[in-house]
């Protein structure tokens, strides 16, 4: 049985990953998709520790609302960040970061 | 969960979740992401969540992961052009998860461990013989109703959380009809 400094352990790891491929990749699609990897990590955490903290026989279901609602967040902010994606490449022709420097001063 | 098949699923996830950073080609990114998802969800589903490992499995690896491979496919991106990659971002990138996971070890070596205690059913279905008696039989019965149990807990105590979260669907719908709306100016 994984105890719950495995599970925190591997959800820290998803983490790290995510937070590198946000700094390291220049494609802002693949960077939209390691925050989602970040949002999940943070989702493990809270499932683990739901199931580890539980009251009275069950797992706190606390935690589980938690996630149900940073799912439904997250659909929402893909949907419109995928939105502004499109609109970006329609005014650039480009979703590389390195191409978008207007605003560097 | 038995050991093994918790390794299995979080090496899954953590393989996955490395292709999607490594990978050039954004196709092939999203579809490692949802390999890396089957296994959280996996891992989700030995955590006794069933609800929210069928959920990860239904919003994310479907419709999530198909709304990226589709603008991908809209956008017609090409295999990430040949520019190299810039030697300090990487850099960067390879150090934040160095200090990062130094960190986690750390912590985690200090703080007290909790093993994976069997969830008490039979004791947790007298708290539900008034309120549910549907959910209580089941609990009796030793399943565990996770369903029964998510919905109970939504509506009883997150009832408005769970209206302003519609309003924030609708709002986000409306959002992506006006920004993709080809401006006519």
């Amino acid at each position: 049985m994984a105890s719950l400094n495995d599970y925190l352990l591997v959800s820290g790891l998803l983490f790290a990953i995510g937070l590198a491929g946000v700094v390291l990749r220049r494609n802002i699609i693949v960077m939209y998709m390691c925050l989602e990897l970040m949002l999940s990590a943070a989702n493990l955490t809270l499932v683990a520790f739901s199931r580890f903290n539980g009251s009275n026989g069950l797992p706190d279901y606390n935690g589980q609302m938690l996630v149900f609602f940073v799912i439904t967040v997250a659909a929402a902010e893909v949907a419109v960040g995928l939105a502004i994606i499109v609109a970006l490449y329609r005014a650039r022709q480009s979703i590389h970061t390195d191409d978008l420097n207007s605003m560097r001063g | 969960m038995p050991l093994a098949l918790f390794w299995f699923f979080a090496l899954v996830m953590l393989a996955g979740a490395l292709a999607v950073v490594s990978l050039r080609n954004p196709v092939a990114s999203a579809l490692s992401m949802v390999a890396s998802f089957v296994g959280l969800a996996g891992l989700f589903i030995g955590l006794n969540a069933f609800f929210v490992g069928i959920i990860q499995i239904l919003v994310y690896a479907g419709a999530i992961m198909v709304l990226f491979i589709f603008i991908i496919m809209l956008l017609d991106l090409k295999t990430e052009e040949k520019r190299a990659p810039k030697l300090a971002p990487v850099l960067g990138g390879l150090g934040i998860v160095l200090a990062f996971t130094i960190q986690l070890v750390g912590v985690l070596s200090k703080t007290p461990d909790k093993a994976h205690e069997p969830l008490d059913l039979v004791a947790a279905s007298a708290a539900f013989t008034e309120r549910s008696p549907g959910i209580s039989s089941k609990l009796k019965e030793g399943h565990l109703p996770d369903v029964n149990l998510i919905g109970d807990t939504l509506f009883n105590g997150y009832n408005l959380p769970l209206q302003i979260i519609g309003v924030l669907l609708l709002v986000s719908t409306i959002g992506v009809v006006v920004l993709s709306k080809r401006q006519s100016a």
